[in-house]
């Protein structure tokens, strides 16, 4: 249980990493958080040659306004994302979701970066991501390009980054005006890994729907968006109908697996009591009914 | 890049100065470069939580940081938090309430514990019952636990002397 040997580099600035990348190509790591990595270090189910430690890297841990949306820098820790103001007015949905990840001591140190390269399929953030249209920018010795949320998780454990690139920041656009959100889960205990999770924001004008986005996580290799649900609201007036044959339509849409925690057709009950929750709340937010 | 790393720690106020190879994880530099054994490992993997410790002001698994990464910070452990003579309001509590059977997920319970109650102003049962949902405890069951908690915060925000720590 303890990591094979490796050498270690922590380097200043993003350009230094990059270099070192470059050079090392698939036998170097970046370790952010080490809250997934190190776990599989001790494990040996990975042995690099060389981790380069990204934690003494100024500027990338900050949380900033930008036109139209904020830009998180990758070391924003999960405890940053839970507790910061900016975020709890601007993505009350992130602040609430943060609640359900992990422990206190695992978000203290996990972050925003390392959770969306990571991209476990139960995860909060990658599902976040996908939710508000997040676009995530990745550099390297080549450049920087900006990946699109729905472009960016193509796998389980696996995403659009190629090993000599470094997610750099995020930019999150702000939803609609006047948009609700719901966020539910359910773990087996507080801080697992959902079980099954999904997001919403719900946007209304003149009593109909405008806006509808619906995301889930644990229930398939990547977290996915339930299009056909969306089209179901969209148009639409938002009664409790509407909502039930979307929460159905979503959890059509879920493409979960057997496991030892939960069989497949739980997990797909889950979304479609969860979908059911999380718009029925996001529609009392979008009315101002809830806070 | 590669070889031993020169690192300089300060643990429980004192600093160290110590040559340790990158893959050296932190709860290892403290038991056996430093001889602190108050910290155990459990798991080895996050999990467990038995292996909390205090690192610039925020709780961590001591499994999941390497100690080069702690170079230039400042630790805590549970050998800085009181001594027997003095103990600290946690470990008064632990004791008054007998939140502790065998021992061994004591220490992470108590520095997480610190941290939870350091971040929270007021800790209700729900908070202290999720708040160490990361931490396992197999002799028992928790209430103990729970209730220490409970009386240590309580004794903590009404001033009682809370350490050193
Ligand atoms: C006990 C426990 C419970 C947990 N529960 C949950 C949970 O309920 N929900 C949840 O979402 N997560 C959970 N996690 C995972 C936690 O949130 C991790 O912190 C997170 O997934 C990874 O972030 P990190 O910064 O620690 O990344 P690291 O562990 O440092 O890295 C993870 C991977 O991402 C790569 N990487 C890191 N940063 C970058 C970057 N900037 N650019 C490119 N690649 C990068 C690394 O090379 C590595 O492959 C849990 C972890 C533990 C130990």
């Amino acid at each position: 249980m303890k990591p094979a040997p490796f050498a270690y580099a922590a380097p200043r600035s993003v350009e230094e990493a990059a270099a070192l990348l470059a050079e090392h190509g698939g036998d170097a790591r970046l370790l952010a958080g080490g809250q997934s990595l190190v776990p599989m270090l001790n494990f040996r189910l990975l042995e690099p040659a060389l981790l380069v430690d990204i934690n003494r890297i100024a500027g990338l841990d900050g949380i900033a306004e930008i036109a139209g949306g904020l830009r998180l820098g990758a070391l924003v820790r999960h405890r940053m994302l839970e507790t910061s103001p900016l975020i709890a007015s601007r993505f009350p949905i992130i602040a609430a979701a943060m609640a359900e990840v992990a422990h206190l001591a695992i978000r203290n140190r996990g972050t925003i970066g390392g959770s969306l390269a990571h991209a476990d399929p139960a995860a909060e953030l990658p599902l976040l991501a996908l939710l508000l249209e997040a676009r995530i920018t990745a550099v390297s010795t080549q450049g920087r390009r900006v990946i699109a949320a729905s472009d960016f998780f193509t796998a389980a454990l696996t995403t659009a980054l190629a090993p000599d690139e470094i997610l750099t920041e995020i930019e999150l656009p702000d939803p609609p005006a006047g948009s609700g959100w719901g966020f539910a889960e359910l773990a087996r205990r507080a801080g697992d890994f959902a079980l099954a999770a999904v997001g919403v924001i719900i946007a209304e004008a003149g009593g109909i729907c405008r806006t509808a986005r619906i995301a889930m996580a644990g229930v398939g290799p990547t977290p996915l968006r339930a299009p056909a649900a969306e089209a179901l609201l969209q148009g639409g007036t938002l009664d409790t109908g509407a909502i039930a044959a979307a929460s159905r339509a979503a959890a059509a849409a879920a493409q979960p697996a057997d496991d030892l925690h939960a069989s497949a057709a739980y997990r797909r009950h889950l979304v479609e009591v969860l979908t059911r929750g999380a718009l029925s709340a996001a529609v009392a937010r979008a009315r101002k009914v809830v806070p | 890049m590669s070889g031993k790393r020169r690192i300089a720690v300060t643990v429980n106020g004192t600093r160290y100065e110590r040559e340790v190879e990158p893959r050296l994880l932190l709860g290892d530099f403290l038991r056996s470069e430093l001889d602190l054994t108050g910290t155990h490992f459990g798991c080895e993997h996050g999990i467990c939580g038995a292996c909390t410790v205090i690192l610039n002001g925020d709780s961590v698994r001591a499994c999941l940081v390497f100690a080069v990464q702690a170079d230039g910070g400042e630790v805590l452990t549970v050998e800085g938090l009181g001594s027997v003579e003095a103990l600290h309001p946690l470990q008064q509590a632990f004791h008054e309430h007998h939140g502790l059977q065998c021992g061994y997920c004591t220490p992470g319970m108590l520095m997480t514990a610190l941290d939870l109650i350091r971040k929270h102003g007021r800790l209700t049962e729900a908070a202290v019952r999720a708040g160490i949902s990361g931490n396992l405890c197999r002799c028992t069951g928790y209430q103990n636990i729970v209730t220490a908690i409970c009386a240590a915060a309580a004794a903590m925000q009404s001033g009682e002397p809370a350490g050193d720590a």
